[in-house]
């Protein structure tokens, strides 16, 4: 109130301290030389040179597979988990457990998922890693679609029995159509937290290069060096989680929780 | 004749709270009929009864004569209007409409045709395409009567049609659906606790109170004939004068005589309407002092405190009988009514 200036200054830094390494980071991809030194000059080669790598595409590939499957599988899953849950009586303990994958850490989740599926002697890959996304974008997706139910009026339900319609299309025709923007928001979220997981993908993808992901591609690259590859590569998973969550954002045109 | 709708000793219970208790009640085709009750008196459990959203714990329901009891809501022939109107928000009005008949698998040409009817029968035709959050208040409510209406129900169900809209507005809307089930030949049955409205839009009112219905009647029955204090009190304003019952009426812990055609024996309480009260001694004569005047537009109503009752006697005027007489707060006046205009209840 009576420092302005100063509440200002001490904002500005908290703002430069998040975006200035990622600023330098997409900068850096645009700059021609490619050393982190000296700037010489704007060029797009380092995106050019990600599509000469067989294995960047290979895993961008994988990726971008891992993200959509699970991120449809825990939609469809999560939806349903929301509606199952604001219908009926619920207690705390149920409340946990649906929360629980969203705190608990991931390298837990990670060695816990990795023990249950060589328990259960399943041989590991994609599919792996896409079941284990399942896991945690199930309770995003169902936070999402539940704050939406929040404010659900229900009559409207009612009214559309009351109209004529059996269950199946009621739910069908009035309640997924108005909870789509929260459905796809949650949708959109899951596929986001997907593409950028790291820990858990590579606790459950087994050996081999068939089901490396980008993050894993990216920290099997960076041992030799932060290549300006990858940064052009960083730059592009970063435009695309910006623009899914901006996109979930406006769908929802409420809070995101959990993030 | 028998009636469309027979309820026929019908309870609800809610676990040990009894909502609906063993009643009994018959509504012929094309009624306009109203259930008035105060909040909890049962009236719109009732109602979800007869729409299948409810199930009844005992009685039966009978609509053309079939019991419709345990019926789902969606394959009766019955629709209702919900109170906060239940809108589907992400179709337009004509989509609303459109919904119920759809559910029917009626042709596509059928349904465009009807949609159009029942759009200028409200006069939404020029509002089809909008969603309902463009809509104000009384235009979301004639969207909903529509989307009801369109289905030509056997019954149509209100839950308080009105209770969302401002005054002015209201009382237009009352004619207006009285007007409107004229012209579309349904029977309606509105659940309200407005006694006026019920009065002003009902052929038959049926008056409720903790699950039991007290008394049904057209609304001139049910306003010069109620069956009870209760009755009396909740339909209108009503002068009451409780006392000890006399051969020709009662006598007031004050001493004053109230005469009335019937009699009674013990504690009782006499009753006047204030529009049956004039200026002036009459059959029944009682002094006072004119404590507050409240001017109506046509009528003046004046609060006259007297020896009889504890509570000032509440009277009705025409404004120029008023005028004449150019009352003011403190004068003294004689009150007066005929006998046959006293009703006795049990106290």
């Amino acid at each position: 109130m009576h420092s302005r200036p100063l509440m200002l200054m001490i904002l500005g830094g908290v703002f430069a301290f998040l975006y200035i390494p990622i600023s330098v980071l997409v900068a850096l991809s645009f700059n021609e030389g490619g050393l982190p030194t000296a700037w010489t000059g704007f060029s797009v080669k380092w995106y050019g040179a990600l599509w000469q790598n067989a294995d960047i595409l290979q895993a961008a590939l994988n990726t971008l597979v891992v993200g959509l499957v699970s991120a449809v599988l825990a939609t469809v899953l999560g939806t349903a988990l929301a509606i199952g849950v604001e219908t009926r009586r619920r207690g705390r303990a149920l409340e946990a457990l649906i929360f629980a994958p969203m705190i608990i850490p991931d390298v837990v989740l990670a060695i816990a998922l990795l023990s249950f599926f060589s328990l259960l002697k399943v041989p590991m890959g994609l599919h792996t890693i896409i079941a284990a996304h399942v896991v945690f974008n199930l309770a995003f997706v169902c936070a999402v679609v539940r704050a939406r139910l929040k404010s659900f009026d229900w009559t409207i339900v009612e009214a559309s029995s009351d109209l004529g319609a059996g269950l199946s299309t009621t739910y069908r025709r009035i309640v997924l159509p108005v909870l789509a923007p929260a459905i796809l928001a949650g949708g959109l979220l899951a596929f986001t937290l997907s593409v950028d997981e790291f820990i858990i993908a590579f606790f459950t993808a087994g050996a081999g290069r068939a089901s490396t992901t980008l993050p894993m591609q990216i920290y099997a690259m960076i041992r030799f060096g932060v290549t300006p590859e990858i940064n052009a590569l960083a730059t592009l998973v970063l435009g695309v989680s910006v623009t899914a969550l901006a996109l979930a954002q406006r769908l929802n045109k409420g809070a995101l929780p959990g993030q | 004749m028998t009636p469309l709708l027979q309820i026929r000793n019908v309870s609800k219970a809610f676990g040990t709270m009894v909502a609906v208790d063993d009643l009994s009640l018959d509504v012929a085709e094309n009624e306009f009929y109203a259930l008035l009750g105060a909040s909890g008196s049962g009236k719109t459990t009732l109602l979800r009864m007869l729409a299948g959203f409810e199930v009844p714990t005992g009685g039966r329901i009978l609509l053309d004569g079939k019991d419709i009891a345990g019926m789902p809501p969606n394959r009766r022939p019955v629709n209702l209007m919900f109170q906060s109107y239940a809108l589907f928000p992400h179709m337009t009005v004509r989509g609303n409409i459109a919904y119920g008949l759809e559910m029917e698998r009626l042709l596509r040409a059928t349904i465009t045709a009807r949609v159009d009817e029942m759009l200028s029968v409200v006069e939404l035709t020029a509002l089809a395409d909008r969603k309902p959050d463009q809509l104000s208040g009384g235009q979301k409510q004639r969207v909903a009567l529509a989307r009801a209406l369109v289905k030509r129900p056997r019954l149509l169900l209100l839950d308080e049609p009105l209770g969302a809209l401002d005054k002015k507005l209201r009382g237009a809307m009352q004619l207006e659906l009285k007007r409107l089930q004229h012209e579309v030949g349904i029977t309606f049955i509105v659940v309200t606790h407005d006694q006026e409205e019920a009065l002003v839009m009902a052929d038959r009112i049926a008056i409720l109170k903790d699950g039991r219905l007290l008394q049904s009647g057209t609304p001139r029955e049910v306003y010069e004939h109620p069956v009870n204090r209760f009755a009396a009190d909740f339909i209108g304003v009503m002068n009451f004068f409780p006392g000890q019952g006399e051969p020709k009426g009662l006598r007031t812990a004050g001493g004053v005589l109230i005469r009335a055609e019937t009699a009674g024996q013990g504690a009782l309480v006499a009753a006047v309407r204030p529009e049956r009260i004039r200026l002036g001694p009459g059959e029944n004569t009682l002094a006072g002092s004119v404590v507050a005047m409240a001017y109506l537009g046509l009528d003046l109503q004046l609060h006259v405190q007297t020896a009889a009752a504890p509570k000032p006697v509440t009277v009705r005027l025409t404004a120029d009988v008023a005028e004449a007489q150019n009352l003011n707060p403190g004068d003294q006046v004689t009150l007066g009514w005929l006998a046959r205009d006293t009703r006795i209840f049990p106290a």
